[in-house]
């Protein structure tokens, strides 16, 4: 193999594992956006979501009606933490709203695994995770036919998303909502509703990334862990933009999997596994320049 | 009246103090009590549950059916420690004093947590037993007199492992020139075998070039396009939890064969291949036990713990790599506080008496199958120096479904393994300023 087909095959690589963080930065940017408030919960809500789904199947429900339950689910999750974890909240410090989704996420963590358990599940989607042959007869890279369709998947959610939430009056009281609650109530905007249905697209977004990161790593508590792969996206890219959560997630993607082959060869192996610091050191570059990140919105406050 | 009253007061009291201050025949429960710092919780819950609960159920099955260890109840308790070192140290803290004599040993299930509490354990002689992982050179008795790495160290699975590269190989001369890779979890487990592994490539010729995995392993790409440029003949998979199924798709996505794959055998659990699904078969990993439920011992725990609703995890997972490492556990756990009440007596015995059991173990092939364990349990001698006692290996293969043994067991090469074992820990003697036992004079 040449070296710059090795090259754009640890682009190709990376720009498609940066899709799969971006999916995970969406639901974070959702929340953000309503409340102004980093949902701790979020890794936790994908491990419910996937638990949730291969737990039904395992009942011998089908795939198409399991996810149809698990959504279901999902969106009785969404309104019962509005009513119940958000609403008593309402005008209250944003870091009260940020201390509940910790205690968000340890119970979700808690209840997942204890109605469905500890053990790993293996999640098929009948999609094969091998390279995808056309692609290297025709470039001579090896590109799997899962990351495809995960790219493909990431984008359909985010025009679905986008047109939601900017061609609908719902994307409009959402913005006013993450404005400020109390004058977005003030001009009889309904907090609780907005609050709901952004908390069930994130669970919808949650359930999209469980699936997808779920086949690829079993179901498994780790799930929750692929939070931590977002949130240099969701620095780099901006809290409160979906573009940014996708542009966000290329970048990091690509440059951490090019800094992890060509920064480790450089050094001789003696920078060890730079793909975990190197998303969080660019990211902090970032913060310097760009406080509100790449797509962000730029606060201008009077004084 | 008045009398009578005071009198009665007076009785009371009596019988009151009576109650609160034991007679010394009352003085000691008939128990014996055994920590239990599970990971319930965290990216490795599926090994910590697995484990601990075919340890538990073991003991379990003992008391059912025996009545404890020569009448001496088992009795344990959990403490979490999600597989986290300062959560591992709190929970020896913890526990290390209850029950009537203190914990008899402590299984940490984790490297880390071993590295962080065996100087806790000699300090306050408790043993600290790391069956089948731990710190190699702790096999020296004589400087780590309460560290038991039981069975099989790293060090030992690592030769017999690259025995078992050299016998596909058609030999181990064959492995001159060959280039091997090493996939480790970058943790104190991870690297342990890195020396030794460099050792052996300059004794037989081969290459060998090491790859971290950070914690948990979720994403592994960059890794693998290293390793497809590399092109290795072999790669050794040193993961655990959801680093091994990853690690196991990347290889495949980059078509490496799963034939050249070997795990240890934190790799090669059902856990660990199932996620994977089809990419999974044909991988190789080390085992010092077999998967099933077909062995007594296991038809004891159904008989007189499962079926009566008292197990310790799901019935469904008995039988699977994690449990029955965990019923192995109990097997070698339990017949060293035996050994050390033929010392000390049928009664509960505190961490310094069971050390003694620990280091005079003698589970002959004739005793393990009196246990139950036959084909399950290797035989295992211990000493005052050689606190690892066993040192083979067995090697099996994911058919897809399940685990089938390939091999018979492969010793370990211990005429490297020894000798750099005394060195290290003649090395760690010195920094600590420890003078060794003299050995000889405790046979």
């Amino acid at each position: 193999m040449s070296d710059l087909n090795f090259f754009f095959e640890v682009l190709i690589g990376g720009l498609l594992s940066g899709v799969m963080y971006s999916l995970v930065a969406l639901g974070f940017v959702l929340i953000y956006k309503a409340s102004g408030v980093f949902n701790f919960a979020q890794g936790s809500m994908v491990l419910f979501a996937a638990l949730t789904f291969v737990g039904i199947m395992e009942k011998g429900i089908p795939f198409w009606p399991a996810l149809v339950v698990a959504l279901v689910v999902m969106m009785v999750l969404a309104v019962g933490i509005e009513r119940v974890v958000l609403r008593p909240l309402v005008n209250q410090p944003q870091i009260s709203l940020f201390m509940a989704t910790i205690g968000l996420s340890y119970l979700l963590e808690g209840l997942g695994q204890g109605l469905w358990g500890t053990q790993v599940r293996a999640l098929d989607l009948g999609i094969e995770d091998m390279p995808n042959e056309t692609i290297q007869t025709m470039l001579g890279i090896q590109v799997s036919t899962f990351d495809i369709f995960s790219a493909i998947s990431a984008a359909l959610l985010v025009g679905l998303l986008a047109l939601f939430f900017n061609k609908t009056r719902v994307g409009l009281a959402l913005r006013a909502v993450a404005d400020d609650h109390q004058a977005a109530l003030a001009v009889g905007i309904p907090l609780q509703h907005v609050w709901a249905i952004v908390w069930a697209a994130a669970g919808l977004v949650a359930l999209v990334a469980g699936l997808l990161w779920g086949s690829r790593l079993g179901v498994q508590f780790s799930l929750s862990l692929v939070a931590l792969k977002a949130l240099p996206v969701l620095i780099l890219g901006g809290f409160t933009s979906i573009a940014g959560a996708i542009v966000g997630g290329l970048i990091i993607g690509a440059s951490e999997k090019l800094a992890e082959v060509y920064i480790g060869t450089f050094t001789g192996g003696a920078v060890a596994a730079v793909e975990n610091w190197f998303p969080y050191m660019l990211a902090l570059v970032f913060l310097l320049v760009r406080p509100q990140g790449l797509f962000g919105d730029k606060i201008i406050e009077r004084v | 009246m008045k009398k009578s009253v005071l009198a009665s007061l007076a009785i009371g009291a009596g019988l009151l103090a009576g109650a609160s201050t034991p007679s010394p025949v009352m003085a000691q429960a008939m128990e014996q009590f055994m920590p239990i710092p599970i990971y319930r919780t965290g990216p490795y819950a599926a090994g910590g549950t697995g484990y601990f609960g075919g340890f538990m159920d073991y003991m379990a099955m003992v008391n059912a059916r025996d009545n404890g260890v020569n009448g001496v109840k088992m009795i344990w308790e959990e403490c979490e420690t999600a597989y986290d070192n300062a959560r591992g140290v709190e929970c020896y803290e913890r526990l290390k004093g209850k029950g009537p004599t203190g914990a008899a040993m402590f299984h940490p299930l984790s490297t880390g947590i071993t590295y962080s509490t065996f100087e806790k354990g000699t300090a306050d002689k408790v043993p600290v037993v790391s069956m089948g992982y731990g710190r190699g050179d702790a096999m020296v008795g004589s400087v780590f007199p309460y560290t038991f790495p039981l069975v099989t160290t790293y060090w030992s699975q690592n030769t017999a492992k690259i025995k078992f590269i050299g016998m596909k190989e058609g030999g181990m001369d064959k492995l001159k020139g060959k280039k091997l890779v090493n996939v480790y979890h970058d943790s104190a487990y991870g690297k342990e075998t890195i020396d030794i592994l460099n050792k052996q490539a300059a004794m037989y010729g081969f290459e060998i070039k090491h790859f971290p995995v950070a914690h948990p392993g979720l994403d592994q790409k960059a890794i693998w396009l290293q390793i497809k440029q590399f092109a290795p003949d072999w790669v050794i998979l040193r993961g655990w939890g959801v680093m091994n199924p990853t690690a196991i798709k990347e290889a495949a996505r980059i078509g490496f064969p799963r034939e050249k794959m070997l795990g240890v055998w934190w790799s090669g659990s059902e856990e660990d291949m199932r996620p994977a699904g089809t990419a999974a078969k044909g991988f190789y990993a080390a085992g010092f036990h077999p998967a099933g439920k077909n062995f007594p011992v296991l038809k004891d725990i159904e008989k007189f713990v499962q079926s009566k609703g008292k197990g310790n995890i799901e019935a469904e997972r008995m039988g699977t790599i994690y449990y029955n490492r965990g019923v192995v556990t109990g097997i070698i756990s339990m017949e060293a506080i035996r050994t050390a009440q033929e010392k000390y007596g049928k009664k509960p015995l505190t961490g310094e008496q069971v050390q003694w059991g620990l280091e005079h173990l003698n589970l002959t092939a004739a005793r393990i199958k009196a246990l139950g364990g036959e084909g399950l349990v290797q035989p295992i001698k211990t000493s005052c120096n050689d606190h690892e006692g066993g040192g083979a290996v067995k090697f099996q293969q994911w058919d897809g479904e399940k685990w089938t043994v390939v091999s018979d067991w492969i010793d370990a090469d211990k005429s490297l393994v020894r000798p750099l074992a005394e060195e290290s820990a003649a090395k760690y003697a010195k920094e600590k300023g420890i003078t060794p036992r003299d050995c000889s004079k405790e046979m």
